[in-house]
């Protein structure tokens, strides 16, 4: 089973979390870490993160069918800072890697304990049933 | 006499894949480093006999490269640890390719075969191991069968692997009580193999591996080497009858067509004919289980020339025999279906009611589309069309999301 897992932290405005380096390098070798243990557990199908809000772009077609962008969010949105696409035997394996991620150490090693949205990926036809 | 590269060549490499890594292995008392590098030669000889020619001795050529592989991965091991003067003393002394081509022993595939279905394993492991040591194919393949990247296939079989070792599973055919008790376990990893090549098979313009074939060429190959097991067979029967119908399964946008609005001139006859006669030899043999019972009820599908010739007493009375033999609520819920066309829905809908309180299925998707399936026929659409929007919302297949959606969109319409 496919799951997607979506990690909403950013705010827009608010720009790089400001934590001593030492937390900084923290959160990242964790995010590391836990990337190449589901990669090992043959469990990773991708994982990205996204650029700051800052860059994020809101697009509509106008009514010749061009794009019309927008770019300045009201600060309270929150924003999808990244995602993992797993591949697990059980959706209670995919909970427990979403609490991890939730957990990622923030400013003083503290666990963030973000919210991180899971939502099973569709897929092919179902078996037959006779 | 080498020979050119055919169609058949593919198939032959792939037969021959676990009875030299069932050589390999026997050999070097070691089946994790014996499948790598049983891998390795048939990674060189995918791309060497196209290219070249099939060897005069296909088997012997697999068996040298791969033995070459573990002597390299042996000597390398010794480097690493600098001691083990036994290991070096076996390296040095490898006999000769002929003697160990002459090693072959016609269970090999079978040993692999339940040690790849290890209870031990999960079962995506024991599918991705399976189809690499059993079934011959590349990690490459298998990774983009179930569409996740190659790195984490090759991941996920490694610790397979790792998972048997610790177990410490001796390389021998289990005792005949033990295969008995372990032989379910291979049966439904082939069952998955196969009913994953429906599952995962998103998008028909995708070169991808036919899984569905696939699990049926093992298990062809599993009955072949356990002839007298009518479950065996059974499984077979139940693969070629529900495969029967692949191509009248889907329309041209891939959407589902259900049974009853299949175009039943697309049917394989061959494979129907083929999985009644096996259907014959297995029930034959009087001892009826899970997958003979679920093959009848295909073979009864099958054998209707049109959907109102279908014997539906006949289906209900196989259910019957089905929940006796492998009670749960997806067989209560096909029951269900049976008992609505023999006696009429509102029976079916009682049976359903049954299961509402059955945790194991009352939020599956399933469930509401059956019973929005009948409500249909008991005319009332309006809490039919609820109900497909239930569905619809619940499963996870795409397909079948569409299909809801559009029975709850006609429903709507009139």
């Amino acid at each position: 089973m496919k799951y997607m897992l979506m990690m909403n932290t950013m705010k827009a405005g608010q720009g790089v979390p400001a934590w001593p380096q030492k937390d900084l390098q923290a959160h990242i070798s964790f995010m590391m870490g836990l990337n190449k243990e589901l990669q090992e557990r043959g469990e990773l199908v991708s994982a990205e993160g996204l650029s700051f809000p800052d860059q994020a772009r809101l697009v509509r077609a106008g009514n010749d069918g061009r794009p019309i962008t927008d770019g300045v969010f009201p600060e309270s949105k929150e924003f999808l800072a990244g995602f993992w696409i797993v591949d697990v035997d059980s959706p209670e394996r995919a909970y427990a890697i979403a609490a991890r991620i939730s957990a990622a150490p923030g400013a003083a090693g503290t666990p963030l304990n973000m919210p991180v949205e899971l939502r099973p990926i569709m897929s092919g036809p179902p078996e037959e049933m006779v | 006499m080498t020979k050119p590269w055919d169609a058949t060549s593919e198939h032959l490499l792939r037969e021959l894949a676990p009875q030299v890594l069932g050589a390999v292995a026997r050999r070097f008392h070691d089946f994790a480093a014996a499948e790598d590098a049983v891998q390795e030669a048939m990674i060189a000889a995918f791309t060497q006999w196209p290219k070249e020619s099939v060897p005069e001795n296909p088997r012997g050529w697999l068996i040298q490269v791969a033995c070459r592989r573990m002597t390299d991965h042996l000597r390398s091991e010794i480097a690493r640890r600098e001691r083990e003067k036994l290991v070096v003393a076996e390296a040095e002394t490898l006999s000769p390719m002929l003697e160990i081509d002459a090693d072959m022993d016609p269970d090999d595939t079978l040993i692999l075969l339940f040690m790849c279905c290890h209870p031990a394993l999960t079962v995506s492991s024991a599918i991705a191991l399976t189809l690499r040591a059993v079934g011959g194919l590349t990690t490459a393949e298998i990774a983009k069968a179930f569409f996740v990247p190659e790195a984490t296939m090759a991941q996920r079989i490694s610790r397979a692997k790792q998972t048997i070792k610790a177990s410490s599973v001796p390389f021998r055919l289990p005792s005949p009580q033990e295969r008995m008790e372990r032989l379910p376990s291979v049966l439904h990893v082939l069952y998955l193999i196969f009913s994953e090549g429906y599952v995962s098979s998103v998008g028909k313009h995708l070169q991808r591996l036919d899984l569905a074939r696939e699990a049926i060429r093992l298990t062809r190959n599993s009955r072949e080497l356990l002839p007298d097991n009518p479950e065996v067979a059974g499984l077979l029967a139940l693969m070629l009858l529900t495969d029967a119908r692949r191509a009248a399964r889907t329309g041209p946008d891939e959407e589902l067509i259900p049974l009853d609005k299949q175009d039943r001139t697309l049917w394989d006859p061959a494979e129907i004919s083929e999985g009644i006669e096996l259907l014959a030899v297995a029930l034959s043999k009087g001892s009826v289980g899970l997958y003979q019972l679920q093959a009848a009820i295909a073979a009864v599908h099958d054998e209707a020339e049109r959907v109102e010739d279908t014997d539906w007493p006949q289906v209900l009375a196989l259910y019957e025999l089905l929940k006796q033999v492998s009670p749960g609520p997806m067989v209560t819920l096909n029951h269900a279906i049976a008992v609505a066309m023999v006696y009429g829905p509102a029976k079916g809908l009682e049976l359903l009611r049954t299961l509402d309180s059955d945790p194991r299925i009352s939020g599956h998707y399933r469930l509401d589309a059956v019973r929005a399936h009948l409500l249909e026929k008991t005319g009332d659409h309006e809490t039919a069309i609820k109900h497909y929007r239930v569905a619809a919302a619940r499963t996870t297949s795409m397909p079948e999301r569409n299909y809801l959606m559009t029975q709850a969109a006609r429903l709507a319409g009139d």
